[in-house]
C-alpha cells in the first residue's frame, strides 16, 4: 500500500465514521425526541 | 394542507433511521462496492463516489423523505397514492406504481439470495464448509443454487437452498404482518447493531491476517488494502495490433494490475523481456477521465442508498407531521456509508488478496466474490468456521432488513387499492411474491431469471422513479415549497445550494445516467472503442432469444400490469378525502 493509498483510505473512512458519529449523536441529543415516541400499541390495523 | 394521522407509525426516530439504513445496507455494501472501487482505482473512484453522493444520493433521499411524510399526512402510504395526492394529478399515480413494481419484483429474487446467505451461515456453523480451492467452493455454490439446470435448486437437503428459502420467506411475512413498529422496527433495532458488531469482529480478524503464506509475499492484507485504495494503479498492458495493421493498440490485461514492490518488480522484469508488454502507471487524473468510472460510482451510490426504490417514500409516510426528516435522512445515509466504505471497503478485498493475490480477485462480480471466493478464504483461515458463519450471518441480517422494506410498499398499496386489511394484503402479496419466487428458483440455470430481472428492474425502473420524484420535488412542488416541507420539524437544515442541485443538477445527472445506460447497455455502443457490442441481456432477448430471459421480462410485465390494473380500477382511485384530522 502506498502513502497515497493510506491517505485516501484514512480520509474516506475518517469522513464516514465522523459523519455517522455526528448524526447518531445529534439524533440522540436533539430535544423533543421523547414527544415523538409513539406507543407500540398503535400497530397492526387488524385489531 | 389537511393533515390526517396514518393508522400505523414508527415507535421512535432511531427506529425509522435503522429501518431505512437496514433497507439500504445489503450485499452491495460488502461485495459490490469493494470490487468497483478496486477496479476503478480507490482514490479516483472515491472522488466520483462523493460527488455522486452529493448530487444524486442525498438530494433524492431528502426529496423522498419529505414527499413521503407529506403524503402520509394526507392519508396515503403507497407510492402511487402519495405521488397522486402531492401533485394533485391522477396520472402521477400511474408513475408511482413503479415504486411498487420495483420492491415487489426485486423481493421475488432477493429472498432467494437471502436464503443463500442463511444456508452458507448455517453450513459454516455446522462445519460443512471446508474448501482448499476456489473450484471446490464453486462446486458447492453451483449445487446449492442449482446453476447447472432448471429445477435443480428445488431441494430440501442441508446443502440445498429449498429449506432455507421456505424459512426466510416465512420469516419475512411473519415480521411484515406484525406491522411497522412491532415487525420492521423491532427487528431492525436488533439486527442493525448486531450486523455492525459482527462486521467489526470480522474486520479485526481480516486486518490481522498479515501474510498468511510466506511463499507468496505478494498475497498480504497490505497489498489487499493497496489494491483497494491506492490512487495510482500499476497495470500491465498488452499490444494487441501490429504497427503494420495501422496504429498500435494497447489493452490492459484483465489480471494485469500489480500491487506492492515484489509484484511491481516482477511485472517490470516481465515487460522488459516481452516487447508486447508494457507496465503503465495510471494516476487519478487518467482514471477520472474515464466516463465508465463516473457511471459506476453514480450507479453504486444510487443502488446502495435505495433511492428511487419506493421504500423511503413509503417508510417516511408513517412519520408524524413534525417528525424530523432531514437529519433522519442524513443519519440513515451515513449508516449505509459507514457499512459500505468503512467496513465493506476493509473486509472483502483485503481478505481475498491475502489468500489469492490480486489476480485471484480482480474483476470478480458480486456473486463470484461472495459465494465462490470468500467461502474458500474463510475455510482456510484460523477460526474460519466462526468467521465464515459470522460473515454470512451478517449478510443474512443485511438481506432481511432489505427484503422487509421491499414488502411494505406492496402491503401499503394493496391496503389502499383494494380497501383491505393487513392480514388480507399480506396474504395476497405473499401469494404473488411466492409465485414469482418459485419462477426464479425453478429457472435457476446460469441464474438467468434472477440476472435478467435484476438488470431490467434496477436500470430501467429505479432511475425512472428517482427522476419522477426529483422532478416532482424541484419542479411541481417547487424547491422553495419543497424545502419548507422538508424543514418542518427538522433538527438540521439542508444547505441552500441544494435548491439549485435538486432543481437542475440531480435531474440532469439522472438523465445522463439513464442515457449512458441506454447507449452502452441497450444500444451496445462503447465510450472507448468504435463499433457495437451488445450486452448479454439484449442478446438474450433479440439476437439469440432465450426463453428464460423472455419469461423473466414477462414476469415483470405481468406484475406491472396487475398493479396498474389495481391502480386504475381499484377502490384506491376513489380514496381522496382525508379520514380524520390529526391532533
Amino acid at each position: 500500500m502506498t502513502i497515497g493509498g493510506l491517505i485516501i483510505m484514512v480520509l474516506s473512512i475518517g469522513s464516514v465514521v465522523t459523519l455517522f458519529s455526528w448524526c447518531i449523536w445529534k439524533v440522540l441529543t436533539t430535544e423533543g425526541e421523547e414527544e415523538k415516541v409513539h406507543g407500540f400499541d398503535i400497530d397492526t390495523p387488524d385489531k | 394542507m389537511t393533515s390526517q394521522a396514518p393508522k400505523e407509525s414508527w415507535n421512535s426516530r432511531l427506529g425509522i433511521i435503522l429501518a431505512v439504513a437496514g433497507s439500504a445496507v445489503g450485499l452491495g455494501n460488502f461485495l459490490r462496492f469493494p470490487g468497483l472501487a478496486a477496479q476503478y482505482g480507490g482514490g479516483a473512484f472515491m472522488i466520483a463516489y462523493l460527488v455522486a453522493l452529493c448530487l444524486i444520493g442525498l438530494p433524492i433521499c431528502w426529496a423522498e423523505w419529505a414527499i413521503g411524510r407529506a403524503g402520509g399526512q394526507r392519508g396515503f402510504n403507497s407510492c402511487p397514492g402519495i405521488l397522486g395526492i402531492i401533485t394533485g394529478k391522477r396520472k402521477f399515480r400511474y408513475l408511482g406504481v413503479i415504486g411498487v413494481i420495483i420492491p415487489v419484483v426485486i423481493y421475488m429474487y432477493y429472498v432467494y439470495i437471502e436464503a443463500w446467505c442463511l444456508g452458507y451461515a448455517l453450513n459454516f456453523a455446522s462445519g460443512n464448509m471446508k474448501f482448499d480451492t476456489v473450484d471446490k467452493a464453486t462446486n458447492f455454490w453451483m449445487t446449492f443454487i442449482g446453476i447447472a439446470e432448471d429445477g435443480a435448486a428445488v431441494g430440501f437437503g442441508w446443502q440445498q437452498v429449498g429449506g432455507f428459502l421456505l424459512f426466510v420467506f416465512a420469516l419475512n411475512f411473519f415480521l411484515i404482518y406484525r406491522g411497522i413498529s412491532k415487525g420492521i422496527e423491532l427487528f431492525c433495532r436488533y439486527a442493525m447493531p448486531t450486523l455492525l458488531v459482527l462486521a467489526v469482529i470480522i474486520l479485526i480478524r481480516v486486518l490481522t491476517l498479515g501474510t498468511p503464506d510466506y511463499t507468496h509475499p505478494g498475497r498480504s492484507v497490505s497489498n489487499g488494502l493497496g489494491y483497494m485504495w491506492n490512487p495510482t494503479k500499476m497495470v500491465l498492458f498488452e499490444k494487441t495490433a501490429e504497427p503494420s495493421a495501422g496504429k498500435e493498440t494497447w489493452t490492459a490485461l484483465p489480471d494485469g494490475e500489480v500491487v506492492g514492490k515484489t509484484m511491481i518488480a516482477a511485472a517490470k522484469a516481465k515487460a522488459a523481456d516481452d516487447p508486447n508488454l508494457e507496465l503503465r502507471s495510471l494516476n487519478m487524473f487518467n482514471q477520472l477521465s474515464n466516463p465508465q468510472l463516473w457511471l459506476a460510482a453514480a450507479g453504486q451510490i444510487f443502488f446502495s442508498l435505495s433511492v428511487g426504490f419506493g421504500v423511503i417514500i413509503t417508510y417516511s409516510s408513517y412519520l408524524k407531521k413534525n417528525d424530523d426528516v432531514v437529519l433522519s435522512g442524513l443519519a440513515a445515509t451515513s449508516t449505509n456509508e459507514l457499512c459500505e466504505v468503512g467496513l465493506g471497503g476493509l473486509i472483502t478485498l483485503p481478505a481475498g488478496v491475502a489468500f489469492l493475490g490480486v489476480a485471484g480477485v480482480a474483476g470478480m462480480g458480486t456473486f463470484d466474490l461472495g459465494f465462490r471466493v470468500l467461502p474458500m478464504i474463510f475455510s482456510e483461515m484460523w477460526g474460519g468456521q466462526f468467521f465464515g458463519f459470522a460473515f454470512f450471518f451478517l449478510l443474512f441480517l443485511a438481506a432481511v432488513t432489505s427484503s422487509l422494506s421491499m414488502l411494505q410498499p406492496g402491503i401499503a398499496f394493496l391496503e389502499e387499492a383494494m380497501k383491505i386489511n393487513r392480514k388480507q394484503s399480506v396474504a395476497i402479496l405473499g401469494f404473488v411474491t411466492a409465485m414469482g419466487c418459485a419462477f426464479v428458483v425453478y429457472f435457476s440455470k446460469d441464474v438467468k431469471a434472477l440476472d435478467t430481472i435484476d438488470f431490467w428492474i434496477n436500470n430501467l425502473f429505479m432511475v425512472t422513479l428517482a427522476l419522477v420524484e426529483i422532478i416532482i420535488f424541484g419542479w411541481i412542488i417547487g424547491t422553495d415549497e419543497g424545502f419548507k416541507l422538508a424543514h418542518r420539524g427538522a433538527a438540521i437544515r439542508i444547505p441552500n445550494f441544494f435548491k439549485f442541485v435538486m432543481k437542475y443538477v440531480s435531474p440532469a445527472f439522472l438523465i445522463i445516467i439513464f442515457g449512458s445506460w441506454f447507449y452502452s447497455q441497450v444500444l451496445g455502443f462503447s465510450f472507448t472503442d468504435e463499433g457495437r457490442n451488445y450486452s448479454s441481456y439484449i442478446v438474450d432477448l433479440f439476437i439469440e432469444p432465450n426463453k428464460t430471459a423472455w419469461y423473466s421480462v414477462g414476469l415483470i410485465t405481468l406484475t406491472a400490469g396487475f398493479l396498474l390494473l389495481l391502480t386504475a380500477g381499484g377502490a384506491f382511485s376513489k380514496q381522496s378525502k382525508p379520514k380524520k384530522e390529526e391532533q
